[in-house]
């Protein structure tokens, strides 16, 4: 396999020159456009694109590269041409008038001519050579030079001519491009590839299941390094866009920025902070589950950042979207006014997955958001089978994480028994997957969440229960009760029951402290009340103390009296 | 060629017009062989059969350019037969005098 980043740098010292097509994604497969110079032949069957391919490389030559080209018309009128090519916005007349392309319309009709001997196609050479010094031409197309084979009839001479005029055109040092009408077993009817040996691209155009696929190949380029696989083209408003598919390797860079989920609960789930930047991230479920809300509001989110999000709907309209989401409290009208959020819906059965693709890429191309979202995936299924959805994402998903870009998918799931693989295959290659599941309990229906997988980061292994409401998406612990997960009503019911035996508690605890109190009141009563009594004991016992020291207090004044009153033997008394 | 030019032509063109002036011109790209050969075998055929009822007018492309453009050349020598009508192309180096007595719309008569 070829190294991508070998081949996007054109111009690296000994490589071949090249010459820019300026079609969206093919100078990316082959390493910068066209051999500079050289003539490439472009073939395919009727209604492949050829015409416009070559036209395209023309008109992109003088408008971006500034390179004046030539267009020699075998089948279709200058006017005819014109006019098929307005539809996408190729002003020929006005380039003609600006000297910066050439269209000549070379008619052969065999009936008026009748061929008398040698000849050569001098007149052709001639043609060529003044239109090319003319407008000084870097670029030519002859379209389809084949018709030459069905007006003349020598065949030798026109081979001979056809590799003379080839060699002319290298020496001219005219990046040319020829187109060929597929042939049987050949690439083309007259073998035209034996001439062109430098880049040679085939288109087809296929139908499976009645859905039609344009793909191109390079079937060899000399010199140069390309991409060999068949990659889808799309031919719309704006020309041609190829897309280059796979590259094998895997170098992507990661980031470790975290972004929200726009539901809190969810990024709580996911150590609190969220995806990481550049992840893909799967939803699935089964019908009703949610899914598009969590999408949604992923959205939602994004756009609230002032980042950009296209929201690829592959089942409703964006504008019944808009209003589903409204009854849940998102204003998602809102950031489409503002120009963060680009809806594309379209029916999965509109084109093949590779169109599917190739209008993914473009739309990615041009808006440049921040976050993709894919509602449902489930769906492409119709337009292929698992392998081929399958290697589509992975495709995709290559192409978001090399450009940073946050993915969503949304998957139903058929049947309510979680196969550990199912949803077209791609559970393995995501980053993160929720579950979203109706849980079936005492006869209702409520939703459980719970993330599968989420890379790199540490996530809850509880399942949540998922509600929404009329202001969003909310996740609710599931309730563990005596009896197992309990959710919805039984849920409520159990947180009930539980509120009140709380109320009751508490009351309790109440009526406990006041008993406390008033067990104190009694006691402290009963302080008092000894208190007292010992007061009044102890009173009784000083009132004794105290006559008995009055009574000998007077005994001694009486003693004393009664001395005084005896007189002279006062002193012997008192010795 | 189809019955239906052919008849068309022997009805426009009996072989009993003898005063008819034929126009031809010659397309030729300088002094390369084909255009040689062609003008020697032209004027040879001429001179044997429409003596004194042609005018051939050789022009080189080379210094004319635009008329390749103008007369859808693509081939060359190329004789064009400008009168009597229909117009015809004559391409290569006249050498095939069968084809160019058919082209011209004569009857071979030698």
């Amino acid at each position: 396999m070829f190294n991508q980043n070998d081949i996007t740098q054109p111009g690296k010292p000994g490589t071949l020159p090249k010459a820019p097509t300026g079609i969206a994604g093919l100078d990316e497969i082959t390493g910068g456009g066209l051999p500079k110079g050289r003539p490439t032949l472009i073939c395919g069957e009727a209604g492949s694109g050829k015409t416009l391919f070559s036209i395209e490389f023309i008109v992109r030559g003088a408008t971006e590269f500034n390179e004046p080209g030539v267009f020699i018309a075998f089948e279709e009128k200058a006017e005819e041409l014109a006019m098929n090519v307005t539809s996408l916005g190729f002003d020929l007349e006005q380039l003609q008038a600006q000297k910066m392309l050439k269209v000549d319309y070379i008619h052969i009709d065999r009936s008026e001519i009748e061929e008398t001997g040698e000849y050569d196609l001098d007149g052709l050479f001639i043609r060529l050579g003044y239109a090319i010094d003319s407008i000084g031409a870097k670029r030519v197309v002859l379209d389809t030079i084949e018709n030459l084979f069905s007006g003349l009839s020598n065949q030798s001479i026109l081979r001979a001519e056809l590799r003379r005029l080839f060699h002319w055109l290298k020496e001219k040092g005219v990046t040319t491009i020829i187109t060929g009408e597929k042939g049987d077993g050949y690439l083309t009817r007259q073998g035209l590839e034996e001439y062109v040996s430098d880049c040679v691209i085939l288109l087809d155009h296929r139908v499976e299941n009645q859905i039609s696929t344009r793909r191109l190949r390079i079937i060899k380029y000399r010199g140069s390094l390309h991409g060999t696989n068949e990659y889808p083209f799309l031919i719309d408003e704006e020309g041609i866009s190829v897309l280059p598919v796979t590259s094998l390797k895997l170098h992507n860079k990661v980031s470790t920025e975290r972004i929200s989920s726009g539901i809190n609960q969810l990024d709580d789930m996911m150590s609190g902070k969220g995806f990481f930047r550049g992840s893909s991230i799967l939803v699935s479920g089964t019908a009703g589950t949610g899914k598009t809300s969590i999408a949604a509001s992923f959205a939602n989110e994004t756009c609230n950042r002032g980042e950009k999000c296209i929201y690829f709907a592959f089942e409703e309209s964006p504008s019944q979207i808009v209003r589903n989401m409204y009854s849940i409290g998102m204003d998602l009208q809102k950031h489409i006014d503002n120009g963060l959020l680009f809806f594309h819906a379209s029916r999965p059965t509109l084109n093949g997955l590779e169109m599917h693709l190739v209008a993914i890429h473009k739309q990615i191309k041009k808006v440049k958001p921040k976050v993709v979202v894919l509602d449902p995936i489930t769906n492409l299924i119709t337009v292929g089978s698992v392998s081929e959805v399958k290697s589509m994402l992975i495709r995709l998903i290559d192409f978001l994480q090399e450009e940073q870009i946050t993915v969503m998918f949304t998957a139903l799931t058929l049947n309510n028994i979680v196969n550990e693989q199912t949803d077209e295959g791609v559970s393995s290659l995501v980053d993160a997957w929720l579950l979203v599941r109706d849980i079936e309990f005492n006869g209702e229906r409520n939703r459980g969440l719970y993330m599968m997988k989420s890379r790199g980061m540490k996530h809850s292994n509880q399942v949540r229960e998922f509600v929404i409401t009329n202001n969003g998406l909310n996740l609710i612990d599931v309730y563990l009760g005596p009896d197992g997960v309990l959710t919805g009503s039984a849920r409520e019911a159990q947180q009930m029951s539980e509120e009140t035996s709380k109320v009751i508690y508490n009351h309790g605890l109440t009526r406990k402290d006041r008993e406390i109190i008033r067990k104190r009141k009694v006691l402290e009563a009963k302080i008092a009340t000894l208190q007292s009594e010992f007061e009044s004991i102890e009173e009784e016992l000083n009132k004794g103390y105290v006559e008995e020291e009055l009574v000998k207090e007077v005994a001694g004044q009486t003693r004393d009296k009664m001395t005084k009153l005896r007189g002279g033997n006062n002193t012997e008394f008192t010795s | 060629m189809s019955t239906w030019d052919e008849y068309a032509e022997s009805g426009r063109q009996p072989g009993n017009v003898i005063n008819t002036i034929y126009k031809l011109r010659l397309f030729v790209t300088g002094a390369s062989p084909n255009s040689l050969r062609a003008i020697t075998n032209i004027k040879v055929f001429c001179e044997n059969n429409l003596k004194g009822k042609y005018e051939l007018e050789i022009i080189d492309i080379y210094q004319q350019p635009l008329i390749a453009q103008k007369e859808q050349i693509v081939a060359l020598p190329m004789l064009l037969k400008k009168f009597p009508l229909p117009e015809r192309k004559l391409i290569g180096d006249m050498s095939d005098t069968e084809k160019v007595f058919r082209g011209l719309g004569l009857e071979n008569a030698g």
